[in-house]
C-alpha cells in the first residue's frame, strides 16, 4: 500500500470526481440543502457547499458563511453515509400469490457502487462500528454488505471542530488514520491526498497531482492540528460500560426523562444507529407483496411492543435504553463504543439534550455497585 | 447460496420457504397446534432444529410471528408450532384452516442446552404456553431415558382448562416423569394443586440441587420467581436457564428490537443462563 503523499491543485478537484464517474461510481459527496450541508449525489465541485461552514451547539445548527473558499471547511450535518449503506428504506423480499400458495425471494437486483467524498474520521470509525453489526455475524444483512463491499471512500481530514465534536474523546479522530481508500487535507492551495488502498492508489494515480512541497505538508498539518486544538468537548469514558450498567436507576434518567421528548431525532443521525423494523406493503389485491425495512428507533413508544404491552412504556425507560446500549451494551455486542463522538445527537436534539453531559451527571453521583453474593 | 439454509448464518436471512398446514388441533382456549409441511422438499430435507428453537411464521401481507417450535411428527418431515391467538400474523393463521399455505424463516435461537441435562436430574417448568418451547425438550429427554437423570415437569395455568398437552401428561409419567401441575384459579371438579408454579419447585423433591439442571418457559414474573426458588433450594445459577420472550422482527440480531441488556434475545437467546442475564431481571422496563 501507497502511503505516499500527492498535491492535488484546488482547480483540478473536478478531475477527482470525472475519474470517479469514469470509473463507474456514483459520487455522493456534500451538498447544501435547506440550510444544512448533507449528502447526495453530485456530479460537478459546484455541488460542493464551497465557502460555507456551519456553527452548532446544543439543539443548534446554522450555516455560515466562510471568509475563505474552502470545498470542506464544515464538520458533520444531519446526514451520515449510513443512509447509503443501511438505506432508510429497502426491500428486504417480496411474497407473490400463485396458484400453489405463495412465491417468496429475496431482491437480487445489482446495489448502487458509491464513491463517498468527503468522510470524517469520525464517520469512518461510524462505518467500521456498523460493519461489525451488520457484516460480522453471526447473520450478515445482504444489503448492508453488498453496498459497503463496493463502495469507495474519500476521507477529508477535518481543519475545524464544531462545539459539539468529541472524537478525541472517543479515540476516532479528527485525523483519518486506517479505513480509506483516499484521504484528502485541504490546505489554501488545494489537497495533500493520500492512497489508503490499492484502489485508491489507482484512482490517484489517474489525478493530476504533483509532488507536495514542504509548505504544502506545514499547511496540511497546521490545518489538521486547528482541528485538535478546537474541540473542547469532552466525555470521560473511563469503565463507561460499567458506570452506566451499574446505575440503571440512577435518577438522573428521571431528569432526562422530563426534558426528552423521545422524537428519536438522535436515532436518526446517528451514523451508528441501526434499529429497523419489516413492514408489510401489500397491493390492493393483496397478491404482490413487499417486505420493506424502515429504520425505526427504541424511542419509538411500540419498539418493544410484546403481545400484550410495551415493555418500555415511559421515556425514561426509553432515553435509558438508548444511551446504556450506545455507551455500554454495545460493547458487549460489538467489542466497541457504539459512539464515535460526532456530536450529531447532540446538535439534532430538539431540545439540546447533551450525551456528554448526561454521562457526566450520572459519574458526578455514581452508585457503586452492589457486592454480588 | 443453499437456499435450504435459511436458519444457517451464511443464507440470505430473509429469505422466507413456503409451508403448507397438514394438521391444526385445537388445545386450549385460543391455542392451536400447527402441523407444517416445508413444501420443496430440498428444503424440508436439509431443515433441521434444535429443541427451544423457533421460527418466523409469515403471513404476506400480514407480518411475522416468532414462535417457538413445539415439536415435529414422528416421520421427522413436520414441525409443529403452538400458537396462541394473539395478534394480526396470529389470527390471520388461524383462519387459514388445513391446506393454508404461508412462508417461514428459521430455526433461529439458542437451544435449550442438551448437553448440560445429559446425566444430570432435569426440572422442566413451565407456565402457561410456555410449556410448548419446551416440549421438545421433554421429548428428547423421554426419548433417550438412558442418558438423563430424573425429568421431573412442574407446570402452571390459569385454570383446569388452559392446561396445554394435558392429553400426554399420563404419557409423561408412564416414561418415567415426576408430572406436578398447579392452576392459579380452580375450576369444579379440580382435585389438584391451586398456586402459583414457584410454589411446586418449593415443595418439590430434589435429591441433588448442584446436579440438577432448571429449564423455565414462562412470562417473566413467574420465571422470576420461579429462578428465586430454585437457587433457594440450592441450584447453582449456572444450572438454571430460562427461555425469555421480546418483541422479534429480524431474528438475526440485525434489527434492534429485542434487546435486553446486552443480549439480543433472537440470536443470544432466547434460552440464556441465568447467570448471564441476573442483573438484569432485577430492573424494571428495561
Amino acid at each position: 500500500m501507497d502511503r505516499q503523499e500527492r498535491f492535488l491543485e484546488t482547480d483540478r478537484l473536478q478531475t477527482l470526481i470525472d475519474v470517479l464517474t469514469d470509473a463507474g461510481y456514483q459520487v455522493v459527496g456534500p451538498t447544501i440543502e435547506q440550510e444544512a450541508i448533507i449528502y447526495d449525489e453530485i456530479t460537478s465541485v459546484d455541488d460542493l457547499p464551497r465557502g460555507w461552514t456551519e456553527t452548532q451547539e446544543p439543539g443548534q445548527y446554522r450555516l455560515q458563511q466562510r471568509d475563505d473558499e474552502a470545498y470542506f471547511g464544515y464538520t458533520v450535518g444531519p446526514h451520515s453515509w449510513k443512509q447509503f449503506l443501511f438505506p432508510p428504506v429497502a426491500t428486504v423480499a417480496t411474497a407473490e400469490r400463485t396458484d400453489s400458495g405463495w412465491e417468496m425471494r429475496t431482491p437480487d437486483e445489482p446495489p448502487p457502487q458509491y464513491a463517498f467524498l468527503g468522510v470524517r474520521a469520525c464517520e469512518i470509525a461510524a462505518i467500521e462500528v456498523q460493519d461489525r453489526t451488520f457484516l460480522h455475524g453471526p447473520y450478515v444483512d445482504p444489503i448492508y454488505r453488498d453496498r459497503r463491499d463496493r463502495a469507495l471512500i474519500i476521507a477529508v481530514n477535518c481543519t475545524q471542530a464544531a462545539s459539539t465534536c468529541f472524537c478525541t474523546s472517543m479515540n476516532t479522530g479528527p485525523r483519518c488514520r486506517s479505513g480509506f481508500d483516499l484521504a484528502l487535507t485541504e490546505t489554501a492551495d488545494g489537497f495533500v491526498v493520500e492512497a489508503g488502498s490499492d484502489a485508491g492508489g489507482r484512482i490517484l494515480e489517474q489525478l493530476p497531482t504533483r509532488e507536495p512541497e514542504a509548505t504544502d505538508l506545514t499547511a496540511a498539518e497546521t490545518a489538521r492540528q486547528q482541528a485538535v486544538d478546537q474541540i473542547t468537548r469532552r466525555m470521560d469514558t473511563t469503565d463507561i460500560r460499567n458506570l452506566l450498567l451499574d446505575n440503571l436507576q440512577h435518577p438522573r434518567w428521571d431528569e432526562v426523562a422530563t426534558r426528552c421528548l423521545s422524537c428519536t431525532n438522535c436515532t436518526m443521525v446517528c451514523p451508528t444507529c441501526f434499529c429497523s423494523s419489516v413492514k408489510e406493503v401489500s397491493d390492493l389485491k393483496g397478491d404482490e407483496i413487499t417486505r420493506e425495512r424502515q429504520w425505526d428507533s427504541c424511542f419509538n413508544f411500540d419498539f418493544s411492543y410484546m403481545n400484550g404491552g410495551v415493555v418500555r412504556n415511559d421515556i425514561r425507560s426509553r432515553y435509558r435504553q438508548w444511551l446504556t446500549h450506545k455507551l455500554a451494551s454495545w460493547h458487549d455486542q460489538f467489542d466497541v463504543s457504539g459512539c464515535v463522538g460526532c456530536g450529531r445527537c447532540i446538535s439534532w436534539c430538539p431540545v439540546g439534550i447533551d450525551l456528554t453531559e448526561e454521562v457526566a451527571a450520572i459519574r458526578a453521583d455514581a452508585h457503586q455497585p452492589e457486592e454480588q453474593p | 447460496m443453499n437456499p435450504a439454509s435459511c436458519g444457517t448464518p451464511a443464507a440470505n436471512p430473509w429469505l422466507a420457504f413456503p409451508v403448507q398446514i397438514t394438521g391444526i388441533t385445537d388445545e386450549t382456549p385460543g391455542v392451536s397446534t400447527y402441523e407444517l409441511q416445508l413444501t420443496d422438499a430440498e428444503v424440508a430435507r436439509n431443515y433441521r432444529f434444535q429443541p427451544g428453537q423457533f421460527n418466523m411464521l409469515y403471513l404476506p401481507g400480514v407480518g411475522e410471528a416468532a414462535i417457538s417450535l413445539s415439536g415435529q411428527s414422528e416421520s421427522g418431515d413436520r414441525l409443529r408450532h403452538t400458537v396462541r391467538l394473539a395478534g394480526n400474523v396470529t389470527h390471520s393463521l388461524a383462519g387459514l384452516g388445513v391446506g393454508g399455505r404461508f412462508g417461514l424463516r428459521g430455526p433461529f435461537g439458542t437451544p435449550w442446552p442438551m448437553e448440560e441435562c445429559r446425566g444430570r436430574d432435569v426440572v422442566a417448568v413451565a407456565g402457561g404456553l410456555g410449556l410448548a418451547p419446551l416440549r421438545p425438550a421433554i421429548d428428547a429427554i423421554l426419548n433417550a431415558p438412558d442418558e438423563y437423570g430424573q425429568l421431573t415437569i412442574l407446570y402452571g395455568a390459569r385454570t383446569p382448562e388452559h392446561l396445554l398437552f394435558e392429553q400426554v401428561y399420563p404419557d409423561w409419567r408412564q416414561n418415567g416423569a415426576v408430572v406436578n401441575v398447579t392452576v392459579d384459579r380452580s375450576l369444579p371438579g379440580w382435585q389438584g394443586h391451586v398456586g402459583v408454579v414457584p410454589l411446586l419447585v418449593d415443595r418439590m423433591q430434589l435429591p441433588d440441587p448442584e446436579n440438577t439442571v432448571f429449564l423455565i418457559c414462562g412470562p417473566d414474573v413467574m420465571m422470576k420467581y420461579t429462578v428465586s426458588s430454585a437457587l433457594n433450594r440450592g441450584v447453582p445459577a449456572e444450572r438454571i436457564w430460562i427461555n425469555m420472550e421480546r418483541n422479534m422482527n429480524c431474528a438475526v440480531g440485525l434489527c434492534g428490537h429485542c434487546q435486553y441488556g446486552p443480549e439480543f434475545i433472537c440470536k443470544d437467546g432466547p434460552v440464556l443462563r441465568y447467570d448471564r442475564v441476573q442483573p438484569m431481571l432485577r430492573v424494571e422496563d428495561l
